[in-house]
């Protein structure tokens, strides 16, 4: 799986015999031996807390399983028996479910990551692309998740998700009604709903496979986005990295076990404590905090299809970003003009997020000037537009005119100071 | 011996016959991958019995003037609202070639058994059209349904007016057994 040259000698007889066979300890070793980028910073810890928290979700998600009834008469109130009852369940329910933010949370700053330090770049597309991939999916699981308490949010929720589908011209509705298994969310949507829950995890896992695949064969890329040349460039995984690693989730692990212990449904929404009911709308939908800005940007044009397409083209535009971007420059850190892009790009997302969760006519606080004002609507339009603009207009030009920073030329002259390049890099 | 079996492989006696062979095989498995593959994807469709239990019958002698009955219909609300005078005024003058989804009241109504069209009933799939939350009913600016999940307005026939949704509310399809009951589905 590495893509360097093996450095692993098998020192015992077993292990020998081991090595002719099935060279698995020669995979580990070389996974844990692993030269990567002296200069990685915390930014990239968050691949190793997503590991880690793929598992935690795997884990936990197997043990409710064995606890959860998914049937319409049963599903809410074994939910709640789990939290109640079950011993420990208490724990392992929050676990799962904050676990879920916790896993989002992870992601974004791993995909902002990659798109301060231009990791989608070549050589790494298609690792940038595999992690699209997973994200996609992911969504799909999370989705699907919030579905399986049976609380109004998760009905209504589950309502308003499959419609999208229902939009489709011609084949709309009979698609629709095809995944529901009937002419509404209802006990088939469900126990499907609960198989493909317990089934995606292993396909992220599988394309988590592939993610890391790809990356121990391009390498890792690094805050300075400049390839490593020499063995000095470079530092062994472990304990180096694993080291690094460990401490940056010891913190995740502190705000994860915050909201286990102490705000288990901070996350949540409070409408998912009433159990599902076909009837009634809560008079506020509104998705899981990780979706909202794409659900504003659903809401940001008022036809019924072009919300649905560009909700679609909001997550489609991150698979092509390595071709959109045109600047050979990978880290923002020598692109002072598209950095200041950027950080306006991450206010726009927050802005979104806010949108997602309000009412649209309402007016923005602060922005109310005589009788009208800035509505969330109007502005979920202007940050949809930013949004778009920033990948399909900003970087692809940004790339052409930009002139960038002068670059060291090796990690180690960056990390260690020169003649070319101050002691410590810009940030 | 390997010089033999190169030879072998290497000289093809009737190729066109081979290729045939090849392309046959290829079909056949192909074919049975389809046919095998049509039952995985048609089971997720509606089962028989949530076919079956698809009609309900209402007894619109129930819903007295200005009241909304709600009952459930293959798991979706149904609205029967026994409208006011005031109401079904207001749903005639509309001029239909301003709605996003032009329809008159009266092709809005089911005649009864007698041929003509009862404006005081106005029965309905309490579905909104855009991403099938329930509309909340004496709402909006039409005073008719509004609908809170992404705020569309109908009018007092269930007719969309303003918002994200694309057409009016549904008429689920119904028939009159008597004159006060109806038969939906």
């Amino acid at each position: 799986m590495s893509g360097h040259p093996s450095t692993y000698e098998p020192k015992y007889a077993a292990t020998k015999w081991m090595d002719q066979r099935l060279p698995i300890i020669r995979m580990g070793a070389d996974f844990m031996s692993f030269p990567s980028p002296r200069n990685l910073n915390y930014w990239w810890t968050f691949g190793g807390i997503l590991a880690l928290c793929l598992v935690s979700q795997i884990i936990t998600g197997i043990i409710l399983a064995m606890h959860y009834i998914p049937h319409v008469d049963h599903a809410f109130d074994s939910v709640q028996r789990i939290k109640r009852d079950v011993p420990f369940g208490w724990l392992l329910q929050p676990m799962h479910a904050v676990g879920a933010s916790m896993f989002f949370f992870a992601v974004y700053v791993h995909m902002l990551r990659g798109l301060y330090y231009g990791s989608y770049k070549a050589p790494r597309e298609l690792l940038w692309i595999i992690g699209c991939l997973i994200y996609l999916v992911m969504m799909a699981t999370g989705f699907i998740g919030y579905v399986l308490p049976w609380g109004q949010m998760s009905f209504w929720g589950a309502t308003v998700i499959t419609g999208f589908f229902g939009a489709v011209p011609v084949v709309g509705e009979s698609l629709q009604q095809w995944l529901l298994g009937g002419y509404a969310v209802d006990n088939a949507t469900l126990t499907r709903f609960f198989a493909l829950h317990y089934l995606l995890p292993f396909v992220i896992a599988a394309l988590v496979g592939l993610h890391v695949w790809a990356l121990h064969h391009v390498g890792q890329n690094n805050p300075i986005g400049i390839t490593p040349k020499t063995k000095e460039d470079t530092l062994s995984f472990h304990p180096f990295y694993t080291v690094k690693d460990g401490f940056a989730l010891c913190v995740f692990f502190l705000i994860f076990a915050f909201f286990i212990f102490y705000q288990p449904d901070a996350l949540g929404h409070a409408d998912n404590y009433i159990r599902a009911d076909a009837m009634k709308t809560p008079p506020h939908i509104v998705p899981e905090w990780y979706f909202l800005p794409f659900y504003a940007i659903l809401r940001a044009v008022p036809d019924k299809l072009a919300g649905i397409l560009l909700m679609v083209a909001a997550i489609g535009v991150l698979f092509v970003l390595p071709w959109l971007d045109t600047s050979k420059v990978r880290s923002m850190r020598f692109r002072p003009v598209a950095r200041r892009f950027f950080y306006v790009f991450i206010v726009m997302c927050f802005l979104l997020g806010w949108c997602g969760a309000e009412t649209p006519d309402n007016i923005v606080p602060g922005m109310k000037f005589g009788d009208t004002g800035l509505s969330f609507y109007r502005m979920s339009q202007i940050a949809t537009i930013y949004y778009f603009a920033f990948f399909l207009v900003i970087l692809p030009i940004l790339g052409l005119t930009e002139k960038p920073k002068e670059r060291p030329e090796s990690i180690t002259k960056a990390v260690l100071g020169g003649h070319n390049g101050a002691a410590a890099p810009a940030e | 011996m390997s010089e033999t079996l190169n030879k072998d492989v290497d000289h093809v006696e009737d190729e066109g016959k081979r290729d045939f062979i090849f392309l046959a095989t290829g079909a056949a498995a192909g074919a049975g991958v389809l046919s095998l593959a049509w039952p995985f994807v048609a089971q997720m469709g509606k089962a028989a019995d949530t076919l079956a239990a698809g009609s309900i019958e209402i007894n619109l002698a129930n819903v007295a003037e200005g009241q909304q009955l709600k009952t459930l219909w293959r798991g979706k609300p149904v609205f029967v609202r026994h409208r006011t005078p005031a109401e079904i005024s207001a749903a005639e003058a509309v001029d239909v070639a301003t709605l996003p989804d032009p329809q008159t009241d009266n092709e809005r109504l089911i005649p009864n058994q007698s041929g003509a069209v009862d404006p005081k009933y106005l029965v309905m799939v309490g579905v909104c059209t855009h991403f099938g939350c329930v509309p909340v009913g004496e709402a909006g600016d039409y005073d008719g349904w509004y609908c809170p999940c992404h705020g569309s307005h109908y009018d007092t026939s269930g007719r969309i007016r303003k918002g994200p949704a694309p057409t009016n509310m549904e008429i689920p399809p119904y028939e009159f057994l008597s004159d006060n009951i109806i038969k939906v589905g």
